[in-house]
């Protein structure tokens, strides 16, 4: 089931690819259709899962690849994977709707679109170093294409810069992959054997030159400061289905990377490293707001905001380390929070990156200055624009509060100086509501007179993405009571 | 005892492609300009018949041959079977280019006595024999890159030549000099005999002997001639000298490590050679203009990622294995990207490529796998065989090489991308008087298709790359 799940748009993929004749109507509405399949399958899978056992996985496949070096096919889902891969789904099916529209060769972007899903499916299944590392890589490469594909501006510069730093991150976490093999006994790149084993428990320095290296590269994908300078110009470059799934998809690879790598498989250097993350990630959180507060541009203001949201993930792993006394619960609600939070931020960034292409596809500028009193002409886009405003900032009844109520609840308790991170949600607060302001109020000038209102392709691909915020929002315990299970887990693993 | 014996019939690939060459040679001077695509046929066959002996003795156990000087094992198995293979890929790519050319007969001939020189290279276990491999695997090289007749195609011939003479004789005065010391020539001696002997006087001769191979592979000090050679030869030519020679130069460098007593720090010094061609080849292959000449440069890093497993041989249970895997992988990748430049014989500068994604898409697409595919880009196989050669760098205690290794590949990423976005940058005709120019892409269709089912094939050996594993182990 799973295999499917991650193959079948690959597969598609590959069938665009093999027909140059498929007109361009049939081909964006079969990616639309093996989208919405794939949806269907995810949703199958949630309907049917049961939270595993203790270092087991659901809907578990293995199959021998490498044995040379102790690497498999080995895939399956927990309540660490299981919400993202299903927001994963949703956020390709949404981009699908949303270019319903698009004219530039959509053909080949579908079949790249299909091939990065699978990418993204596959990593966040795997449950193997190996495997989750060439999931990992080829995500890089797919997005390389779409920036300098179908990116605007300087497209060409900014997808080489994402290459080149992201790559980066890659190879360091490449090196840590190996250096975690080479510790293991016997040799192996499971992780599932790599948690129970901790192979490099106890040795404080090769723990952490290991975990320095693990972390270094997934920081630079999620992005955290001070790795965060590729992100701003590759969103403002990207076409926009490609910045939703780069800020809703791909950054969550860095986050998951924390849970599913770092923190199981080496507790040791990573409660001895915990105060670095935390105060990486305030530091984030703070930056990242101001940074984007200061932004006249509100692609790059919305990549910011991202630095942000990150931060508050990074905080909460990072809170989730510190072990002391009874506060494991408390411990336990960061690391749910966190994972809230990635899957509310794919939602809600995803959907505020798809709103932001509306203003480049109608008036071909980002710049906020630029427009004012939009609203009048274009209500339906102000409206959910706003609604994802005031998601993104935190606000009750969407998903984005209950990630970062928990969030907060969880480290505070854990480590109350985290509190200070609280002023990132009142700078978000404000840099949303003066964008709003400039764009939507006062009269309509600039660039908004004769600007068109949401077409329905992109009125449903962004309006089902703001409802799932709101459904999350309000009725958080479906998602809450697949997540909270894999945090304790999780919780108990790094308090090893 | 049978290692003693000649047993020739062990060496029938070998023999099958020095008498195939010969056939090639003479028959070529009795054939019409318009018919020599027949020895291109008869040295396909050769080739073919070599390799399938190769596979099928390639289950038996090791052997020895030629009173004990030349080992036919897996190892042999591997680079005979990859040689014949990427030789027939070389014979591809020129009937594109030199079909019908003067001089077509002879370069086949050349390329088989080569292939030769290069088995006897990798299945040598006596340092004589390692000199008879090297110099029959020079010779023919001499000849083939100033076959072109071309003023930088003889400029090159020169330098190789003069480069393989010094290192050739190089070469010799190591071999002399651990005969001096040793008494011996043979490999399973020479293991017994050098802990004894004088430790700088053996240190001099492998230093030597290690000069020539490195020449031979093209890795640093020996690698002036690849970028010039790469640059100046004929478009499958090229292909060839910067692929099939390393294999067999590689493994002899394997083998020798591998006898080398602990007198000396032999690791340490390989290593740094690895670093140093690995380093060298990607710094100076970044600003160059010439594909070919870039590619020329990148083979010379990739030497560099093959010295890794030869400075941990015998220190690793994994160095043998991922010497092979990255051999094949290495083989076939270079060869697919090589296809796509002789394919497009006119692109001779990476903003020629410019707008080539769209009008030759699936060519596009190989040169990308291809070159994603030498940075060592998952699925492929070269990216196995850089995970499994930082694995046995580490497992051996050379941490430090397995980083240098990736930092390398951080350092390739770019000049492989700088040929990558051309392909890919779709301006308007205005700014792009060269590529509107060429509206229709003329592609040579035999190039074309080599290279595409390269590409695939570095995906499917990437892939599969666990069954290959389990073949050379």
């Amino acid at each position: 089931m799973l295999s499917l799940i991650v193959f079948l748009p690959l597969a598609a993929a590959l069938a665009l690819v093999l027909a140059p004749r498929l007109g361009d109507t049939a081909a964006r509405w079969s990616w639309v259709a093996v989208a919405g399949v794939d949806l269907a399958l995810v949703v199958a899978v949630w309907w049917q899962y049961e939270t595993p056992a203790e270092e087991q996985l659901a809907f578990e496949q293995r199959a021998e690849w490498m044995p040379g070096v102790n690497s498999s096919y080995h895939i399956g889902v927990d309540g660490l994977s299981l919400p993202l891969i299903a927001m994963t789904a949703v956020i390709f099916l949404a981009c699908a709707v949303y270019a319903l529209r698009d004219t530039n060769r959509p053909r080949l972007q579908a079949a790249l679109f299909l091939f990065l899903q699978s990418v993204s499916m596959g990593l966040f299944v795997s449950a193997d170093l190996i495997l989750f590392f060439v999931f990992f890589d080829l995500s890089i490469v797919a997005m390389y294409f779409v920036i300098a594909g179908w990116g605007h501006g300087d497209a060409a510069r900014s997808a080489l810069k994402f290459f080149l730093y992201t790559f980066l991150g890659s190879l360091a976490l490449l090196v840590g992959f190996i250096g975690l093999y080479i510790a293991a006994d016997p040799h192996t790149f499971d992780m599932v054997e790599l948690s129970e084993q901790t192979p490099l428990d106890g040795s404080s320095l090769a723990g952490g030159l290991v975990l320095a290296a693990i972390l270094i590269g997934l920081a630079v994908k999620t992005p955290t400061v001070p790795f965060h300078t590729w992100l701003p110009p590759a969103h403002t470059d990207a076409p926009a289905v490609g910045s939703a799934v780069l800020a809703g998809v791909l950054l969550k690879m860095g986050t998951y990377g924390f849970v599913r790598i770092a923190m199981p498989m080496l507790p040791d250097a990573w409660r001895a490293w915990a105060w670095v993350v935390i105060v990486v990630g305030i530091v984030s959180v703070i930056y990242g707001a101001l940074v984007a507060l200061a932004q006249t541009d509100l692609k790059r203001m919305i990549a910011y905001t991202s630095v942000n949201h990150m931060g508050y993930i990074a905080l909460a792993v990072g809170a989730a380390g510190l072990v002391a006394g009874d506060t494991a619960g408390a411990r336990s609600i960061a690391v749910t929070g966190a994972v809230t939070q990635m899957v509310s931020h794919g939602l809600i960034t995803g959907a505020l990156f798809l709103l932001a292409g509306v203003l480049n596809d109608r008036a071909d500028s980002y710049d906020m200055d630029a427009y004012g009193g939009l609203a009048a002409p274009a209500p339906r886009f102000a409206a959910l624009f706003a609604l994802g405003a005031f998601a993104s900032l935190g606000l009750p009844g969407f998903s984005g509060f209950i990630a970062e109520f928990q969030i907060f609840t969880g480290s505070i308790a854990a480590a109350p100086a985290t509190a200070i991170a609280v002023v990132g949600i009142l700078i978000t607060a404000a840099l949303f509501l003066r964008a709003l302001q400039r764009i939507f109020t006062g009269h309509t000038r600039g660039k908004s007179t004769g600007f068109g209102d949401l077409h329905p392709a992109e009125l449903w691909s962004v309006g089902s993405l703001l409802l799932l915020s709101v459904l999350i929002g309000v009725f958080p315990r479906p998602l809450l009571d697949v997540i909270e299970p894999a945090s304790e887990v999780l919780i108990d693993l790094v308090g090893r | 005892m049978g290692a003693m014996e000649m047993r020739p019939l062990l060496l029938l690939p070998e023999i099958i492609l020095f008498l195939g060459g010969l056939i090639v040679l003479i028959g070529g001077s009795f054939l019409a300009r318009d018919r020599q695509w027949v020895t291109r046929v008869v040295a396909a066959m050769a080739l073919l018949a070599a390799a399938t002996v190769a596979a099928v003795s390639f289950a038996g156990p090791a052997e020895m041959a030629m009173e004990g000087t030349f080992t036919v094992d897996v190892t042999t198995g591997v680079a005979r079977i990859v040689a014949a293979l990427g030789t027939i890929i070389v014979l591809a790519l020129a009937s594109d280019e030199i079909d019908g050319s003067p001089r077509e007969s002879e370069t086949y001939a050349l390329m088989l006595f080569a292939t030769t020189g290069t088995l006897i290279l990798a299945g040598a276990d006596d340092l004589l024999v390692v000199t008879v491999g090297f110099l029959l695997a020079s010779i023919p090289l001499y000849g083939l890159i100033g076959i072109a007749r071309t003023p930088q195609a003889a400029e090159a011939a020169m330098k190789t030549y003069l480069m393989g003479a010094l290192f050739g004789i190089l070469l010799l005065t190591g071999v002399t000099i651990l005969y001096g010391v040793t008494a011996t020539t043979s490999y399973p001696d020479l293991t017994d005999r050098l802990a004894d002997a004088p430790a700088r006087a053996v240190a001099a001769g492998v230093v030597a002997v290690l000069a020539g191979l490195m020449f031979k592979a093209g890795g640093v000090p020996g690698h002036f001639w690849v970028p010039d050679a790469a640059q100046g030869a004929g478009g499958a030519v090229a292909a060839y000298l910067t692929t099939i020679p390393k294999i067999g130069a590689v493994i002899a460098a394997y083998r020798l490590v591998a006898i080398l007593p602990e007198t000396f720090a032999w690791p340490l010094l390989v290593g740094l050679l690895a670093l140093a061609s690995m380093t060298l080849g990607n710094l100076a292959a970044y600003w160059q203009s010439d594909p070919r000449r870039l590619l020329g440069w990148s083979t010379v890093s990739q030497v560099g990622y093959l010295l890794v497993p030869v400075a941990v041989a015998g220190r690793s249970d994994l160095a043998l294995p991922s010497l092979l895997l990255y051999l094949t992988g290495y083989t076939v990748t270079n060869m697919s990207a090589f296809a796509v430049t002789t394919s497009l014989p006119e692109c001779r500068n990476l903003n020629a490529y410019r707008g080539m994604g769209r009008a030759r898409p699936a060519l596009g697409v190989s040169l990308a796998v291809a070159l994603l595919g030498l940075i060592g880009t998952p699925p492929t196989i070269i990216f196995v065989g850089k995970v499994t050669i930082a694995a046995a760098a580490w497992e051996a205690g050379d941490a430090w090489l397995a980083i240098a290794v990736f930092l390398n590949t951080l350092l390739s990423l770019f000049y492989h991308l700088r040929w990558i976005a051309p392909v890919y940058r779709f301006g308007s005709a205005s700014e792009d008087a060269d590529a509107a120019e060429r509206v229709t892409w003329p592609a040579k269709p035999v190039s074309a298709s080599t290279a595409a089912t390269t590409a695939v094939l570095t995906v499917l050996l990437g892939v599969g790359s666990g069954v290959i594993w389990q073949l050379v182990t």
